[in-house]
């Protein structure tokens, strides 16, 4: 009944060494084979996405890839699914506000 | 190990979704003979009920997150000698959003999309096609559903088993469904504080239906473990209760717990706050039948209707597991080998027999009937969504835009009401917000016809078509 129990104890995980990727420019450490969403929620961040209409705060929801509420910018790509779209070093992971293509202008195609 | 007469040409069967309804199929089929290409959006196989960690987070346990380990690694290491004879070929990451029937000597197509982005197209030919597609999480709204921090319980379950995370440090476990019980024991297990577990269903609707669920010893067990361990980690069991509203400023704070009298409707005076960080909350599970409605297949209610060999009502198309009506792992494994087993006979001409499997889809069926009765959504839930609860989360449509559409306007229907409000129009293309604006409209959850089963790229559909697979 340790309060410091983590999920990675639970199943005895020894992942590879963490490689970093960036959440709105600061750096987080991304353990190997998680999900977008996986990282940002190690880091202690569950919101990344502003809706279009009034710009509430979203983050993961359905967890499975159904309910598009955890899109998110990543490498300029808006509108990824965290939960389905797996964290690479280096990944430049950015809040998506609204439909995501303001921010993406630079580089990317309408 | 006898091979086909006509290995080069020998008539292929398409497995989509490899859970346990999904391998059960595919290994059932392989073993009498056929070529089977189980393709599944995954990276490993498992589907949501063994969804395994990703590899690289070297789980040596993994098998305590899970229940029926046993089974897995029986279906695991099937798949995997399966694999290696050639009789299996199992496509990971690869998201079918349309199968397209030719006609009916020629078969199917299954459209998928893979690569990091799912942007990049291949099509698999079939002559035959098993839809083992699974389920979804249905959520009834309530005020505060959309704060961060709010998530479906089988997507905090997701997210343990698959990335090994949390998503905060005090939980609450809400809704209705014998999911909550293995969701809440997860999180605790994994390090959570499970600070309380808020089912609507009470005793006395366990009781009504004693006779059919104490058959299912098995079960039971399984059940009273789960809570066993609740309790040993002192986790509130709140029955008769529900989550009437969630608060925080940009994500989530607490939830306002509240009883339920006898009719489903709070109890004045019976709301109290909890402090979390964290909801987990479910009101059951959605069959996915986009694959199936875009065949053709006849539904029954939410769910893909089958016979007694999970055939559909579409020549050479077969349907098993929670696609075709929610009942868990086993019903899952029992339908998939049956549909295997029929599949393969009609493809090879092997003799059937599947009375084993036959007797426990059976038994699994009447189980769920009563879980189904005990577990209903609570009555009287559209009563706690104010005005001004945001209905469909994608296009962002409160509650009272479809009061309106139905009390002012004339909505009879949900496709009414969408045309009026916009409610299911987004991303989610009314997943999501489905059950809520039948509730809301007073009208049946009617399937919605999609001609995808997910977004697909202008590019890859004005190519369709073109890019006929190699045979």
């Amino acid at each position: 009944m340790t309060s410091k129990r983590t999920p990675l104890d639970l199943v005895r995980a020894e992942p590879g060494p963490a490689h970093t990727a960036t959440f709105d420019g600061a750096q987080i450490a991304v353990l190997p084979g998680q999900t977008v969403a996986a990282a940002l929620w190690s880091a202690g961040v569950t919101a990344w996405r502003t809706t279009r209409g009034t710009g509430e705060p979203r983050g993961v929801f359905c967890g499975i890839g159904v309910c598009f509420d955890c899109l998110v910018t990543v490498n300029g790509r808006p509108n990824q699914r965290a939960c389905l779209v797996r964290a690479e070093p280096g990944d430049d992971i950015r809040t998506q506000h609204g439909t995501g293509h303001d921010d993406a202008a630079e580089g990317e195609g309408p | 190990m006898k091979r086909g007469a006509h290995e080069g040409s020998a008539r292929t069967l398409a497995v989509i979704g490899a859970g346990p309804a999904g391998l059960a199929a595919a290994l059932a089929a392989a073993v009498r003979g056929s070529r089977v290409t189980l393709i599944d959006a995954g990276a490993q196989a498992g589907g949501q009920f063994y969804r395994q960690p990703a590899e690289e987070l070297g789980a040596r346990r993994p098998q305590a997150l899970h229940h029926q380990w046993r089974t897995w690694e029986r279906l695991r290491d099937g798949l995997a000698a399966q694999i290696a004879t050639g009789r299996i070929t199992h496509l990971t990451d690869h998201h079918v959003w349309c199968v397209e029937r030719l006609d009916e000597t020629s078969g199917f197509l299954v459209h998928t999309l893979h690569g990091p982005a799912q942007e990049e197209p291949s099509v698999v030919r079939a002559d035959a096609v098993i839809l083992a597609t699974g389920a979804y999480e249905k959520v009834l709204p309530f005020p505060g559903w959309t704060l961060p921090g709010v998530i479906t319980a089988g997507g905090a379950q997701a997210m343990l088993k698959g990335g090994l995370v949390l998503q905060g440090r005090t939980a609450v476990v809400a809704g209705t469904g014998p999911l909550l019980l293995p969701v809440a024991a997860g999180l605790a297990a994994a390090g959570a504080e499970v600070a309380a577990l808020v089912e609507s269903a009470g005793a006395k609707s366990v009781a009504r239906h004693a006779r059919t669920l104490s058959a299912h010893p098995d079960k039971l067990v399984e059940g009273a473990g789960y809570v066993a361990e609740l309790m040993r980690r002192r986790v509130r069991l709140k029955a008769r209760h529900t989550v009437v509203e969630a608060h925080g400023d940009g994500t989530l704070e607490a939830v306002t717990i509240a009883a339920l009298d006898r009719e489903g409707r709070v109890a004045p005076g019976s709301e109290q706050v909890v402090r979390c960080d964290t909801l987990a909350v479910g009101h059951g599970l959605l069959p996915h039948t986009d694959l199936a409605e875009t065949l053709g297949c006849r539904l029954e209610g939410p769910a893909v209707a089958v016979d007694d060999e999970q055939r559909t009502d579409i020549h050479a198309v077969w349907a098993a597991g929670e696609a075709t009506g929610v009942g868990g792992a086993a019903l899952s494994l029992a339908e998939g080998h049956i549909a295997g087993c029929s599949a393969a006979a009609r493809l090879a001409g092997r003799p059937r027999a599947w009375e084993a499997a036959a007797k426990s889809r059976a038994r699994s069926r009447e189980f769920i009937a009563s879980l189904d009765a005990v577990f209903a959504p609570r009555a009287h839930w559209a009563e706690q969504v104010t005005d001004d609860t945001v209905v469909c989360r994608c296009e962002e449509v409160p509650a009272s835009a479809i009061r309106e559409a139905v009390g002012e306007l004339g909505a009879t229907d949900a496709r009414t009401v969408k045309l009026l409000t916009r409610a299911g129009m987004g991303w989610c293309q009314g997943r999501v917000c489905g059950p809520a604006v039948a509730g809301l409209a007073g009208c049946e959850l009617q399937p919605t016809k999609r001609p995808f089963a997910r977004p697909v790229p202008l590019g890859v559909l004005a190519r369709a078509g073109e890019d006929l697979p190699d045979e």
